[in-house]
């Protein structure tokens, strides 16, 4: 089985600083690290080569220092790497980077056809969840969102078996293979990296390809010019007015706050039960 | 692309066991002022099997139109099928604006039908508007973690489309005597021909109210210390049969599990009472509760900027003020010899 994980590079939001003057990210502030989700898409990815066989390779999209994110992936246990890097990708949105993400998984599937493309439910800077549905309509292939598990993988019939996470519940689909799927971070916890793959991981050169490198590349549908969406206006958003502060001790707070919900009926009212 | 012939906003109806999902509801509510703003009709787009009977309550929440799509083949959300009658309608009937619930599902088809209609998509908006000088969608979402909002524009593709997150636009009261217009279409869908099979749905039914749904919450933030006076937070909850919630960072320490973060990244939530228990208020933490109607604040932090969303605020160690309420509402329980009813 040949499956292939899209990895983003993103700023840790977790440590993001926003300059409270300007309202704006202070990027130097945000290490890059690999997206969250993507991370346990490509543990998934590992752990069903370890069932089933197979190699699992790493696409992604980003500046020359997004190899970083496929060394780490390396880490977890990916044979391959590929990182496609051009000016003519840059400010894509979601359609654009679908676009060319498909075009690239187009380019390594002819070396070693994809059986399956697993991306994370979203990046956590965009956070939009929709450049992995985008690549899979591109592909053609079905895409399933959601994934909180990989029930079952029949390599010879080309059928898999996935729990697919919903509002309330979940739902138990069975697709074919080629498809792709998209993953919730309950799906699988991340292990620690084995010596093997850290070895692997700091020695190891990814591939990096430009637009010329793809083929059938329709360049219009690239990067800034290829996003119907563009971000009009920035603003924050307006300030709220703020209500009552109860005085006194804390023992006159409460029953003040007991007034309010109880006596005022603001809350809920007595029923007598006997 | 001519823009000009595409007029209209559509909202599409997510449906489920025979019953309308709510944030179709708040869509069909949030369409209406931008329909009415730009003078033209309001469309619900309604697919799935044996749903016919649903058109009339979509009108009945502030449609003019419905069109529906009703096939065997439709019977549970599927991509590929949904897709394929969605793409249908709209490039037979070309709507100019187009909005899906930020739900699994809603996400899913939108991402799709966008990338076959190459048009743009802006996902998880929490503002929407008009820019009537120019005919734009002003779709706005938090950027940046959330302390900014974004409007993104999709000026020469349409329709322009976006998925809206759940809770926070508001329904219209229904009212039975509006009129409108069904307008039913046919697909050719064979289930042979699909390629994904919905084998099973198994229903959350785990006894702790689905926090979406729970008209009480206690929230505890960070600042209740650690995981044992934590438990205070569990004792309020139980005291008066609310839902626990916490913040991100409660989660991260492992205080509760990720299901029950309320936020941005977590869940919005709009319940009647909302206790924010040293919780400091982030703006990415609001923003998934300040559409609650009571917002309690505990919180040491006069400064907490919890307090600017507060209805009402108390100033004090949360520590010490959260056992004498658990203490009170206990002994008002037990004086009245009653229960407590939510109004
Ligand atoms: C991209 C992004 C997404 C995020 N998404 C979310 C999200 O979905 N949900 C979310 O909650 N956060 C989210 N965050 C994190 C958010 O910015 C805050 O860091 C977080 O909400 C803070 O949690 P807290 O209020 O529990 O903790 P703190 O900010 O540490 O606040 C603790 C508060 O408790 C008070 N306190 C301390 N001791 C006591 C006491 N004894 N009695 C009473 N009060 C006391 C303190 O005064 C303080 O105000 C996100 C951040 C980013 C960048
Ligand atoms: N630049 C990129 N390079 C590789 N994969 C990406 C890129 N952008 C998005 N993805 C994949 O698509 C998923 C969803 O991203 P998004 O739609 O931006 O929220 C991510 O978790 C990745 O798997």
């Amino acid at each position: 089985m040949h499956i292939v994980v899209c990895v983003k590079q993103v700023p840790d939001t977790k440590i993001i600083k926003i300059n409270p003057k300007t309202n704006t990210l202070d990027r130097r502030s945000a290490p890059a690290i690999l997206n969250p989700y993507d991370a346990h898409a490509v543990q998934e990815a590992v752990r069903l080569k370890q069932l089933h066989g197979g190699t699992v390779s790493v696409l992604s999209m980003g500046p020359p220092q997004a190899t970083a994110v496929i060394k780490k992936s390396i880490e977890i246990g990916a044979d391959e790497g590929y990182l496609i890097s051009d000016r003519a990708f840059a400010g894509a949105d979601t359609l654009a980077t679908s676009y060319a993400l498909s075009k690239a998984l187009e380019r390594i599937s002819k070396d070693k056809p994809i059986d399956m493309v697993i991306c994370g439910k979203h990046a956590i800077d965009g956070d939009t969840g929709q450049v992995g549905p985008g690549i899979a309509r591109r592909l053609d292939i079905p895409p399933i969102t959601n994934v909180i598990e990989v029930s079952e993988v029949n390599v010879k019939d080309k059928k898999v078996q996935i729990k697919r996470k919903l509002t309330s519940g979940y739902e138990v689909i069975e697709t074919q293979l080629p498809c792709l799927l998209t993953v919730e971070k309950e799906i699988n916890d991340i292990e620690y990296s084995r010596l093997p793959n850290m070895i692997k991981a700091a020695r190891y050169e990814s591939i990096v390809w430009t637009v010329s490198d793809l083929e059938n590349v329709d360049r219009v549908q690239l990067g800034l010019k290829g996003s119907p969406t563009i971000v009009g206006k920035m603003f924050t958003p307006p300030k709220p007015e703020g209500g009552k502060k109860l005085e006194g001790t804390s023992t006159e707070q409460v029953m003040q706050l007991m007034d309010l919900l109880i006596e005022k009926k603001e809350l809920f009212t007595l029923k007598a039960t006997n | 692309m001519n823009l000009e012939e595409y007029q209209g906003v559509w909202v599409f109806i997510e449906q489920n066991e025979d019953q309308i999902e709510g944030v179709s509801l708040e869509l069909l509510g949030a369409g209406r002022t931008l329909a009415d703003k730009l003078e033209v009709p309001l469309a619900g787009v309604l697919l799935g099997d044996g749903i016919r009977h649903l058109a009339n309550q979509v009108i009945y929440y502030g449609a003019d139109e419905v069109y529906v799509i009703d096939h065997p083949v439709l019977k549970d959300y599927r991509t590929e099928s949904y897709m394929k009658g969605v793409i249908l309608l709209a490039e037979k009937y070309k709507p100019e604006i187009f909005l899906y619930g930020a739900t699994p599902n809603g996400k899913d088809l939108a991402s799709a039908v966008a990338t076959d209609l190459s048009t743009g998509l802006t996902a998880d908006t929490t503002m929407l508007d008009i820019d009537l000088d120019n005919r734009l969608f002003e779709a706005s979402r938090p950027a940046f973690g959330g302390n900014i909002m974004a409007t993104i524009l999709c000026k020469k593709h349409r329709p322009q489309m976006a998925t809206v997150r759940p809770k926070v636009m508001k329904a219209l009261e229904i009212d039975q005597r509006r009129q409108g217009k069904i307008i039913e279409e046919t697909i050719s869908l064979r289930e042979e021909e699909m390629r994904t099979k919905v084998l099973q749905i198994v229903k959350d039914v785990s006894n702790t109210a689905n926090l979406a749904d729970a008209h009480v919450i206690i929230c505890g933030g960070k600042g209740m210390g650690d995981i044992q006076n934590f438990q205070l937070i569990h004792e309020l909850a139980e005291t008066i049969g609310a839902s626990v919630g916490g913040t991100r960072d409660v989660v991260e320490a492992g205080w509760l599990p990720h299901s029950l973060q309320i936020g941005q990244t977590g869940e919005t939530v709009t319940p009647k009472v909302y206790f924010a228990i040293g919780v400091s208020g982030a703006i990415q933490h609001v923003v998934g509760m300040k559409n609650s109607e009571i917002i309690i604040a505990i919180n040491k932090d006069p400064n907490a900027p919890i307090f600017d969303v507060a209805t009402y605020g108390i100033v004090g160690d949360a520590m010490e003020i959260v056992p004498k309420l658990i203490e009170q509402f206990k002994e008002v329980l037990k004086t009245s010899g009653g229960e407590m009813i939510y109004v």
